[in-house]
């Protein structure tokens, strides 16, 4: 069959095969190219990159520990590799402000703790209402290196600026009848928005025996990394016992009372089968929904095994001479 | 059909995007404070959803009548195992140290552990069974009632989902509600299907009756 080209059509303008092919293949480059970008859009629209929030960073006056101080033998310091500054005040389990771990930085970023009082007092000689100026004009702060482990399983190596709990409580004279340290941490809703919520029963408390405050190695810590702590850290006074699991160490402190009873701490009270009184790190008893033989070291990416006690066991074990640490967790 | 085939190579490439993003933000140490936790979560969620797009593509093909979304079924479906097996393989290497032993005690202690091993198990004989020759060899309706599987593999997946959470319940439970509504689809098919084949069966069986004999 004989085709014939219209008259119309000038042999010029029919585009070429080559040309008509290729073009399609631009489309098809283009079309593919399109959809690769919305679907990487979505991705990152719904899974968006952690961020780290920037702190202010003031810095604290530290003291230097006197040389007769064995800081190795003490637990004091650690040579381990420290955590960086921004895995330590971007990771954090408070509630107060937020149930995400990577959403309490932002979201307690405009928490206000200056001026700050701590009432102490309770079974002793000399109770008294510390302004937290006051208290740093009394006992000098000091570097103390602890490994944190998470009841959760993570841990870091975190450069704490604080003092032994047990200076500050030799101050108000604790009696005879004091067998229990109990703490508390402020409660206000408009401050800490979680305790609007019934997601803990709020405020936190938390509490130690006597001889476990007065060892050398539990701080209240006022910084780390040589600055002021940061509100997501607990702000400006919190509590440090590095042989024990995180949650005992309550933050933004209010009060601290000197009790003949045992006190409630905050995750025994709402969830008595999975978290103690004592929470000292035990690799051997598992929490009852997951194992804690092993951790993952924030930093570094790699799991390790948790060490009795957290690795103070030279310190502390003797504390506990003779208790059932299954029966007491 | 050429349209076809450069369709499904769209599908194919994008399912690996997020992957490489993924990939790419891991190099650049991108991942936050615990990128283990991250890179799980991202690629569990990366399964669910893969899963949930697979259960779409029925709904969608006869909602719409455009019969070409089902070349995109098995694609989804395979993209779905492959993220779960990423997932899989990150807890192994990653969380427990490619120890077997450290496996074993997790499964005893931790019940979404369970739930999440055997939404997996039950996804592999899907992916094996997903080639041409594989559904030739079966016959189409035996691969179709082994391929029923994946409505378990769904519920499993979000149960494991769902139980894996502390505090915040929200995204589990929009899992299960797209969930909910795509198994819904299938039950009123289903029984549409089976009112329309008793009515037939009985008008024809009326039909012989009252014909003379």
């Amino acid at each position: 069959m004989l085709i014939k080209k219209p008259e119309d059509v000038k042999s010029s303008e029919i585009t070429d095969e080559k040309l008509y092919r290729s073009r399609r293949q631009v489309l098809r480059i283009g079309v593919l190219g399109a959809s690769m970008a919305a679907t990487g859009f979505v991705y990152r629209r719904f899974n968006p990159l952690p961020r780290f929030a920037g702190v202010e960073q003031r810095g604290i006056v530290i003291t230097k520990a006197p040389p007769t101080v064995d800081l190795k033998a003490s637990g004091f310091v650690t040579d381990e590799p420290k955590t960086p500054y921004d895995i330590i005040t971007n990771y954090n389990n408070f509630y107060e402000f937020s149930p995400n771990k990577e959403g309490v930085a932002p979201a307690a970023a405009n928490f206000v703790s200056e001026p700050w009082k701590v009432v102490v007092g309770g079974l002793c000689a000399k109770p008294k209402t510390f302004d937290l100026d006051d208290i740093k004009k009394v006992i000098s702060a000091e570097e103390r290196i602890y490994r944190m482990r998470c009841v959760e399983g993570w841990s870091m190596v975190i450069p704490w600026v604080g003092f032994s709990l047990g200076k500050l409580l030799e101050l108000v004279q604790p009696n005879s009848a004091a067998k229990y340290v109990r703490f508390v941490t402020l409660f206000d809703t408009t401050r800490m928005p979680m305790q609007n919520t019934d997601l803990l029963p709020w405020p936190y408390q938390e509490g130690l025996r006597m001889d476990e405050a007065m060892h050398p190695l539990a701080i209240l810590a006022l910084g780390l990394y040589g600055k002021i702590l940061p509100p997501q850290d607990g702000a400006p006074i919190r509590l440090v016992v590095p042989w024990k699991y995180g949650f005992k160490g309550i933050k933004s402190i209010v009060k601290i009372e000197l009790t003949d009873k045992q006190p409630d701490n905050t995750w025994h009270a709402f969830m008595p089968d999975e978290y103690g009184f004592y929470a000292n790190v035990n690799p051997a008893v598992d929490h009852p929904r997951w194992s804690q033989k092993t951790e993952l070291r924030l930093g570094d990416g790699w799991r390790r095994p948790t060490p009795p006690f957290n690795g103070y066991a030279d310190q502390v074990a003797k504390l506990y001479a003779g208790m059932d640490l299954r029966a007491n967790y | 059909m050429k349209d076809a085939r450069f369709a499904k190579f769209v599908v194919g490439v994008n399912g690996a995007v997020p992957l490489a993003i993924l990939g790419w933000d891991a190099w650049r140490h991108q991942l936050g404070a615990n990128p283990i936790a991250y890179a799980l979560h991202t690629t569990g969620m990366l399964a669910l959803v893969f899963l949930m797009l697979t259960l779409c593509v029925t709904p969608a093909r006869k909602l719409s009548g455009a019969n070409m979304l089902s070349h995109f079924r098995r694609t989804l479906g395979l993209y779905a195992f492959f993220y779960a097996a990423v997932h899989l393989g990150i807890y192994f290497v990653f969380d427990r140290q490619a120890r077997f032993g450290a496996v074993i005690s997790d499964l005893a202690l931790r019940p979404f552990i369970r739930v999440g091993m055997c939404t997996f198990l039950l996804m592999v004989p899907l992916a094996v069974t997903s080639t041409n020759g594989m559904i030739k060899r079966l016959g189409g309706l035996q691969w179709k009632k082994l391929h029923r599987l994946v409505y378990l593999v769904a519920i499993g997946a979000v149960v494991h989902y769902y139980e894996q959470v502390k505090a915040d319940i929200r995204l589990p439970l929009i899992f299960a509600g797209v969930l909910a509504v795509l198994l819904a689809f299938r039950v009123v098919t289903e029984a549409r299907g089976a009112m329309k084949r008793a009515f037939l069966a009985r008008t024809a069986r009326m039909a012989r009756q009252s014909s003379p004999a």
